[in-house]
């Protein structure tokens, strides 16, 4: 088998079992890297020696029975927003062009301590803010399943690496669908913790309330395997939750007998594209012929969600990204007449129009005699939301439906219109104000070719439900997304 | 002039609380180091880093709030107060404006117009910013970190004081509290005590109050005193010239005797308070605030009664000692050891007083320890060593915090009791000096005074005075 | 387009975020933001009277430290990213009048 076919589990199986080094498995993905990057831009920094030393080390540790787990040995991407030590981290910003971190974020070193080899860092939206990877100061990403098509975003970098070969699986952070909706337009398997499973600890903030690492990977089994690692209590993060249910792969049971799955009848209404409501409904039948009693109900307040989410993500924006300022780090402007004017020149050059866009609007809805009309308003209709999520777990283990009302769109199509571009995040958003986790993985393609996503909505701390769901549903699937030419 | 006005004063008080560690962070609190060199992502405001409580520092606010009379808010949060400057790392501040720890207090304070209570509005936690300093020489200004994230609480009183000797009272009130507490050292002058005075006036009767201004930059309670008349009389003007005041903060310049604004266009005063999403909500339960309240020392006015009952000194020893709590500490730890209270007093009173005052020291810089005290104490009255003797020692032991028992032993200062030594040295004092004896023989009783001089001298001091009195006479 | 954004009100923002825009960017500001606004209008149709705002979502509380110094100095690397250093200190322009 080809290297670069295998999962990452596999993968670290292989090498477990001394059919694959270290090493080897490193200069494959690199040698990946190197022939496909000119072409999908999947990363903004590949650290080539970083990773072939790493690679050594780990094998020596490996051979020496010092590292033991699941994915000693395999290579991963981490989005940009990730703090990592001694490696540079920009979040896809000029203001951040030359910031080299002194310590790593908490999710990357529990990958490091179980034996990752850190290829890289990936392309995202500037600050996370985007659905397609295009915002980006050092260029777009391109959807490895067609090149004409963005990734999706703002995990745009960490999706299309997985889907490219370029890596066996990434770290991404979704705030709004980042993770689930690159996942669903690049054909890989995504999945948004519950908030305070990950550490935020080294994670650039973007919206602190709704940020959330997870993974981006090849199946669901690699996605629990990866959960089971990154998902730690850490005393760092005030809102880091100390949990005991964190082991996923106990849930890889196809099986899903009496589970019982709601359909929101208010996920499939105007605007979305009929063959992503067919491809997701038939999922549901899949799910529904194994045992699942499936249900079609109404969740309210959809339309909700994008408003609620901006005003709130837009005003946390607005705080978190003051600390960039010319003075301790990243850009300062050439030339300046005193503090304001510095500050004002660094920040103006240094942040793209979109990210400017975000920290406007985040500074208007908490200033002086706004606060209360958006931003507590908002508060309390997030609570609503909340509610709503609730009332239907009572009934419900799984929600199913689409993650994006489309399939990728063009490069180039999104960007002239902001509202539109946050539409693509409907079915996503709600589910980071409520906390909760989501699941995307693949379940068709459309007619142009592109993958269609289905996702799977649980409880808080119900990941387990959803890996159960998705795991069932992809062995019925059978495997995903090899495109024909390869 | 027609018109009488009166000065209607309210307070915004910053106390740097005594913890080790910084309010987020595991950075030392410690003053005195290199610049930056107590400082971490945290408190720096590095990308991807996130604050995490200390827990010290919500006991210390409690407790002055429990002491304060205030109400406890059960349920608190901390909000980010946001705006740019260089000394605030993360161009925002952590503060409490929409649930503040304490709320709704009061505490009573004395001036020569009798009692009056004075409200407090609330006190919040907040952390403290960098320190700034102007580098002449190329132009710029450099910024220190190893200040910001220091925590303070901030004591917001009413609008109830009236004149400059009520908000000193209120202060020192304040202060007393806080140090009785443990909670913060409270120098005005090294800025651990930051007091920002609200000030408006009014004409005498009327209800509704004056715009007011804030003035900032008041390092001491002289200038305190100095920029309430400043104020008062600059919105008097004013007014009596038909202009308006002008809600603004103001900067006293102490040396100049006088304030000015410091607005600018790029400062919008408009801070965008919302709740930080990257701390969680404080819930404090009924059996937490029983336990603080347990906690709590015994305050400066229980003490002066207790001591009236127990301890037989005078009531202003009693003010005085108490005036302090480290000085009350050391006074009954050194009771406790068996001493005799007039004496401990004594020391306290005179001697300590004094060395304090010529060092410009504070009493809370008080080094010796009670057992050194006890110990010297128990010297003298066992007339091991002679006042003088004692005093040089006491001098040493404020100093430095020796043992004056192991100190009088090496360098050999215990009085002489060896009688027969002594009367030799006497009769060499005599024989030498046959002026003075036959002054003594004429009736000048002065002349005795320059041979006990003389003998002390000869015995380095350590000679008991009585002793050599006695024999002097005899030999005579 | 309900909400009109002002010239006065784009200044303001920018003096609060510590933005300059353009005058070209300016005018776009002013209708992404009127647009965002109209959008985030929708909200009021909602009756929220006697809901909790809510800024976490989990009860999550009391997550303290304890006052232990865990940090040593590590200068160095604290600026080691900073534009302007000088004397172990972060470079700015003059802050005093």
């Amino acid at each position: 088998m080809n290297i670069l076919d295998m999962t990452a589990v596999s993968l670290g199986a292989a090498i477990k079992n001394k059919e694959v080094t270290v090493l080897e498995a490193t200069e494959a993905v690199l040698a990946q890297i190197e022939a496909k990057e000119s072409e999908y831009h999947c990363y903004v920094t590949v650290d080539r020696e970083g990773a072939l030393a790493a690679a050594e080390r780990i094998q020596k540790k490996i051979d020496a029975g010092e590292l033991t787990g699941p994915l000693a040995g395999v290579p991963v991407a981490i989005k940009d927003n990730m703090c990592t030590e001694g490696m540079l981290t920009t979040c896809s910003s000029k203001i951040l062009g030359n910031f080299v971190p002194t310590f790593s974020s908490e999710a990357v070193l529990n990958l490091q301590k179980a034996g990752a080899v850190i290829l890289g860092k990936t392309n995202m939206d500037e600050f996370a803010m985007g659905s397609t990877t295009e915002t980006s100061a050092f260029g777009v990403t391109k959807n490895p399943r067609n090149p004409e098509h963005v990734p999706g975003g703002s995990s745009g970098g960490s999706a299309a690496a997985v889907a490219a070969q370029e890596c066996f699986y990434a770290l991404g952070s979704d705030t709004g669908g980042s993770i689930r909706q690159p996942a669903s337009y690049c054909g890989v398997v995504g999945l948004k913790p519950t908030y305070g499973t990950v550490s935020r600890y080294g994670l650039i903030a973007y919206g602190s309330s709704l940020d959330q690492i997870g993974p981006l990977c090849k199946d669901v089994t690699d996605c629990a395997t990866i959960m089971e690692i990154i998902a730690t209590h850490d005393p760092k993060d005030s809102t880091s939750v100390q949990r005991d249910d964190t082991d996923f792969t106990g849930a890889l049971v196809d099986d899903v007998k009496g589970m019982k799955i709601g359909i929101p009848r208010d996920y499939f209404g105007e605007g979305l594209d009929p063959e992503v409501k067919e491809a997701v409904l038939a999922a549901a039948k899949v799910l529904e012929a194994k045992g699942a009693i499936v249900e079609e109900f109404d969740l309210s307040l959809v339309e909700y969600a994008i408003p609620t989410y901006y005003t709130i993500a837009a005003a946390e924006a607005s705080s978190n990204l003051e600390r960039f300022d010319g003075i301790k780090y990243g850009y300062r402007t050439e030339e300046y007449e005193g503090l304001h004017n510095m500050y004002k020149k660094s920040r103006s050059e240094g942040f793209g129009p979109e990210v400017k866009r975000r920290i406007m609007l985040g500074s208007f809805v908490l200033s002086s005699g706004y606060y209360d009309a958006y931003y507590l308003k908002a508060l309390r209709v997030k609570a609503l939301i909340k509610k709503a999520f609730d009332e239907a777990f009572a009934k419900y283990d799984v929600i199913l439906g689409p993650v994006a009302p489309t399939t990728a769109p063009k490069l180039g199509a999104s960007l002239s219109d902001p509202i539109k571009m946050y539409l693509s995040d409907i079915y996503t958003i709600s589910v980071n104000l409520a906390g909760l986790p989501g699941l995307s993985i693949p379940c068709g393609m459309d007619s142009k070719g592109l993958p269609i996503g289905l996702q799977m909505i649980g409880d808080c701390f119900n990941e387990k439900k959803l890996i159960r769901a998705a795991f069932a549903y992809e062995q019925a699937r059978g495997a995903f997304g090899k495109k024909e030419d390869e | 002039m027609a018109k009488q006005y009166e000065t209607v004063i309210g307070l915004e008080v910053h106390v740097e609380l005594a913890t080790k560690t910084k309010i987020f962070c595991g950075c030392s609190t410690e003053f005195g180091g290199e610049p930056n060199t107590h400082t971490c992502p945290v408190c720096t405001g590095m990308p991807g880093s996130l604050p995490v409580l200390n827990k010290q520092v919500l006991e210390y606010a409690v407790a002055v709030g429990l002491a304060t009379n205030c109400t406890i808010t059960q349920y608190c949060k901390f909000d980010r107060k946001n705006y740019f400057y260089p000394d605030n790392p993360q161009n925002y501040q952590i503060s409490q404006l929409y649930l503040p720890i304490c709320r709704d207090g009061k505490v009573e304070i004395e001036t020569e117009n009798g009692k009056k209570f004075v409200g407090i509005h609330e006190i919040h936690m907040e952390e403290d910013a960098g320190k700034l300093i102007h580098d002449e020489w190329e132009d710029c200004s450099l910024v220190d970190y190893n200040r910001s994230g220091v925590p303070l609480i901030e004591i917001v009183s009413e609008p109830d004081m009236r004149s400059a000797e009520e908000v000193i009272a209120y202060l020192e009130k304040l202060r007393m509290t806080i140090q009785y507490l443990g909670a913060s050292d409270c120098k005005l002058q090294e800025g651990s005590m930051r007091a920002d005075v609200n000030l408006s006036i009014r004409e005498v009767g009327a209800k509704e109050f004056g715009t007011r201004t804030e003035m900032k930059n008041l390092n001491s309670f002289k200038a305190i005193a100095r920029a309430i008349e400043g104020e008062t009389e600059r919105q008097i003007d004013l007014l009596e010239s038909g202009q308006k005041v002008v809600q603004e903060t103001r900067r006293w310049d102490d040396n100049k005797g006088e304030s000015y604004a410091m607005r600018s266009k790029e400062d919008a005063q408009d801070y965008r308070y919302f709740p930080d999403p990257d701390l969680v909500p404080i819930v404090l339960d009924d059996a937490f605030l029983e336990e603080i309240r347990k906690r709590q020392p015994e305050f400066r006015e229980e003490k002066m009664l207790r001591y009236k009952e127990e301890f037989d000194i005078p009531e202003y020893d009693i003010e005085i000692i108490t005036g302090s709590k480290h000085m009350a500490d050391i006074f009954e730890a050194t009771v406790a050891l068996g001493s005799q209270p007039k004496k401990v007093s004594n020391w306290l009173m005179v001697e300590t007083l004094r060395l304090l005052k010529e060092n410009n020291m504070d009493p809370e810089d008080i080094r010796f320890s009670p057992e050194n005290l006890a110990k010297l104490i128990a010297l003298t009255d066992g007339k091991a060593i002679n006042s003088s003797v004692a005093k040089e020692v006491f001098e040493v032991m404020f100093e430095q915090d020796i043992d004056p028992e192991k100190y009088v032993e090496e360098k050999g200062l215990k009085t002489v009791n060896d009688e027969g030594a002594l009367r030799k040295t006497i009769e060499e004092i005599v024989a030498a000096n046959p002026q003075s004896v036959e002054d003594y023989h004429n009736g000048k009783e002065r002349a005795i005074g320059f041979l006990v001089g003389q003998t002390m001298k000869a015995m380095k001091g350590k000679a008991d005075p009585g002793l050599v009195n006695q024999i002097l006479k005899e030999l005579l | 387009m309900a909400n009109i954004i002002s010239d006065e009100t784009i200044e303001y923002v920018g003096i609060l975020a510590k933005l300059e825009l353009s005058d070209e960017e300016k005018e776009q500001a002013k209708k992404d933001m009127g647009s965002m606004l109209d959008y985030i209008d929708k909200l009021s149709e909602l009756d929220t009277e006697g809901v909790e705002p809510m800024s976490h979502v989990f009860p999550v509380k009391n997550v303290f430290r304890e006052d232990v110094v865990t940090n040593g100095d590590t200068r160095e690397q604290i600026l080691k990213n900073a534009p302007g250093q000088k004397d172990g200190m972060f470079v700015v322009p003059r802050t005093f009048e």
